[in-house]
């Protein structure tokens, strides 16, 4: 469709600007989503092409650390279930592509900009994980954190990304449950069982918080996004709401988070907790952790060894095509 | 339509996809994807879609078909309901403390 061309000033080129912010403004202010063909400012537009394709190139690069562990799941209905939540990743992924794409980039754009390092995916899936229990850590803490960031973001003032995170919020809960229960089993078998769960939770409790991102007076781009209603809650406030979750989630599966600074206080109502370190999240997101170059080489492969199949459908449609012209 | 996403430079044209939840219910839009052709198309929206039996039937239609209202003419394509509001039950008062109307 021409009209839905990305270049906003030449769809408007009689209008006044100033006249079309207000109305913009007056959109969110009246907590309205805005729709596709709706004039936005260049900002907002540019704002949520960067973080709707994180978010769903982070989707994609998400089905490799559990893609791995399909062929040694430890039992035909554990492979079932994790091929199951792999598939809806990709799905969540292909949500938040099309809704990306409604902004004005290709998918070609994203996934190059995706195999070429240029656009970041979050850094929690360039952690290792060497044991089954980094399964149910992953279920339980990286997509609860994920789906502690994502139900806010139902709300978003887009449109297309309040509906694509419709979606996606329905199945993670699926995908949480699985791995609380991986890690109940675990936790409740042999001793080596219990120790390789806390293991895992050792090892992802830290990573799994600084997902929220940094702290508020560090985040440069929070209150902008706050404005425009694409973010409803700061960053330490989702990060508080997680912990406030998991402290009696963890009690239940006989497992302890590793902080011994944590604790409630009544004085202020929040979470007392050890400092992050993020030097630690700094690095990783730089793209010096330990898995980053091997994810996405491995994605550079996938892509680039499924082209035959792309230019097979492709040659397909049209010879399918030219029959069709030829009979009529 | 509510997301209209051709951008140049794809490589396979957009489909809209709709999907009827349950006999009885309409088909309803739950969003688009690319596919080479009509069959892909369809096939590709079951598997994205319809992961957990969220419907008994889907329709995709290419988004080059679909015309729409431009958001741009600020309502003005809309205004010829505004002021009619006898179009509407409520509109009716006097009957509001008559049974069975």
């Amino acid at each position: 469709m021409t009209l839905t061309a990305p270049d906003a000033s030449a769809l408007h080129p009689d209008d006044d600007v100033a006249e079309l912010q207000a109305r913009f403004d007056a959109i969110i202010e009246a907590d309205q989503r805005i729709e596709p063909r709706d004039w936005m400012p260049e900002a907002y537009r540019k704002t949520l092409i960067r973080q709707i394709s994180q978010h769903a190139h982070s989707e994609i690069i998400g089905m490799q650390p559990e893609g791995n562990w399909i062929s040694r799941a430890p039992s035909l209905k554990r492979k079932a279930i994790l091929m199951a939540k792999v598939q809806d990743e990709a799905g969540h992924g292909l949500y938040l592509y099309s809704a990306a794409q409604t902004l004005g980039i290709s998918r070609d754009e994203m996934t190059e900009q995706l195999i070429t390092s240029r656009a970041r995916y979050s850094s929690i899936f360039n952690y290792p994980t060497p044991t089954w229990a980094d399964m149910g850590a992953i279920g339980w803490l990286v997509d609860g954190a994920a789906i502690c960031n994502q139900v806010p973001l139902c709300r978003a003032s887009y449109g297309p990304y309040g509906r694509a995170m419709v979606r996606i919020c329905k199945e993670e809960s699926f995908h949480q449950r699985q791995g609380f229960e991986i890690l109940l089993e675990l936790s409740q078998g042999t001793p080596e069982q219990h120790e390789m769960a806390q293991d895992a939770v050792n090892r992802w409790y830290w990573p799994s918080l600084m997902m929220f991102g940094p702290p508020d007076d560090e985040s440069p781009n929070s209150a902008q996004s706050m404005a425009w209603k694409i973010k409803r809650f700061s960053n330490d406030e989702l990060r508080q709401r997680f912990v406030g979750m998991l402290v009696p989630q963890a009690e239940v599966l006989g497992l302890t988070l590793p902080d011994p600074n944590l604790r409630w206080n009544d004085e202020t109502g929040q979470w007392d907790m050890s400092e992050i370190d993020w030097t630690e999240f700094n690095e990783v997101l730089a793209g010096r952790g330990p898995a980053n170059a091997q994810r996405i080489q491995h994605r550079r492969e996938a892509h680039e060894q499924g082209a035959w199949v792309r230019e097979a459908a492709a040659a397909y449609a049209e010879k399918q095509a030219a029959k069709q012209r030829q009979a009529a | 339509m509510s997301t209209p996403g051709d951008v140049a430079g794809e490589g396979w044209p957009l489909y809209e996809v709709f999907v009827r939840a349950n006999r009885g219910l309409s088909h309803v839009h739950v969003g688009s994807l690319h596919a080479p052709d009509d069959e892909m198309a369809l096939r590709n929206a079951r598997d994205l879609y319809t992961r957990r039996n969220e419907g008994v039937s889907v329709w995709v239609v290419r988004s080059s078909a679909i015309t729409t209202s431009d958001p741009d003419l600020k309502g003005a394509f809309f205004e010829s309901p505004a002021g009619k509001n006898y179009r509407h039950a409520k509109y009716y008062e006097k009957s509001a403390e008559v049974p069975h109307l």
